[in-house]
């Protein structure tokens, strides 16, 4: 059962996004209206500790369980990053949930978070649909 | 303890524990977290439909949905058995615009009923909200290459300048939304 192991850490950064309150369209409103430091804290937080800890996987050359060398592919530019980061902030904003707040408030019991889903299923469908059409 | 636990988290309580997702992610598996990912799997395993961009082995990434499953799951404990307020504590400035810009008086839960209820379904708001806001989430992540989770986390914690730029490009739609676009609408 290789993957009970993502599992169990999806479900511990589900409580985390859960408590913390960032699942919340009422948290992304009050964070795009420059209202409240939560969010900017979270994830900025999130961040330095992101960055920190690379830094020592990195320098430490640290393996992964299963004795591989840690390797993190490199994010590539296309004009996708600002084309679709925009259209992508766009529904940030209206639905008030990235991806994963969308499946955390699925399973919180917001029975609307299933539409969302499908409606973001579809979107994800669209666009492998045109991206040959797209500028890339 | 547990009644600290089933308090809301502050945030530097949260963010410093979703910022050590990244290395435990890496350490467990060397698998770099993101989450909009997901959604491309469920595409390609559902509805392939000859789609180049959906043609390819989604079986060797199937531990991002075990992932998503366990956020899901974790949704459940974080809400139903953990607690939750019934009014999130947002900033009385915040509730102040929404009630005057928005017209919402009901602030109890995550996301306001008067925008999100199935039954809206049946006008444009819930057109709107519902199903154009998440199809653009799915849309504008996979165009991005990313999320907030991807790009904003994890990206960012790995230096990658193209994440930079496609999080200004998040805040940019944002605040077209919430500032321009809301106002047209309400």
């Amino acid at each position: 059962m290789k993957n009970l192991k993502y599992l169990v850490l999806g479900v511990l950064f589900g409580i985390i996004l859960t408590k913390s309150e960032v699942i919340s369209w009422f948290r992304i409103q009050e964070m795009f209206r420059f209202q409240a430091f939560h969010m900017y804290g979270v994830i900025g937080s999130a961040i330095v500790v992101g960055m920190l800890s690379i830094q020592l996987i990195k320098r430490n050359h640290l393996k992964s369980l299963d004795g591989e060398p840690i390797r993190i592919a490199d994010k590539k530019f296309n004009h996708g990053t600002w084309i679709g980061g925009t259209i992508f902030g766009l529904g940030w904003a209206l639905t008030g949930a990235c991806p994963g707040p969308l499946f955390a408030q699925l399973g919180s019991g917001v029975a609307s978070a299933a539409v969302l889903i499908l409606a973001a299923l579809a979107g994800t469908w669209a666009y492998s649909a045109l991206r040959e059409r797209l500028p890339l | 303890m547990l009644e600290l636990i089933r308090q809301p988290w502050p945030w530097y309580v949260a963010g410093p524990l979703i910022g050590l997702t990244v290395p435990a992610l890496l350490l467990v598996g060397n698998k770099a977290l993101g989450i909009s990912s997901s959604l491309r799997h469920v595409c390609a395993a559902c509805v392939p439909a000859g789609i180049p961009f959906l043609n390819y082995n989604w079986r060797a990434e199937i531990w991002n949905l075990w992932f998503v499953l366990g956020i899901g799951l974790g949704g459940y404990v974080g809400y139903q058995l953990l607690g939750h307020p019934d009014t999130i504590a947002i900033s009385a400035e915040t509730v102040r615009d929404l009630k005057a810009q928005m017209g919402l008086t009901d602030f109890s839960g995550l996301l306001p009923r008067e925008l999100f209820a199935l039954e809206n379904l049946s006008n444009w708001k819930g057109w709107v909200f519902l199903v154009l806001g998440g199809f653009l989430v799915g849309f504008g992540t996979r165009y991005a290459g990313g999320c907030t989770s991807g790009h904003a986390i994890s990206g960012l914690s790995n230096l990658q300048w193209v994440s930079l730029v496609a999080v200004i490009a998040f805040f940019v739609g944002g605040l077209l939304m919430t500032w321009l676009f809301y106002p047209m609408m309400f």
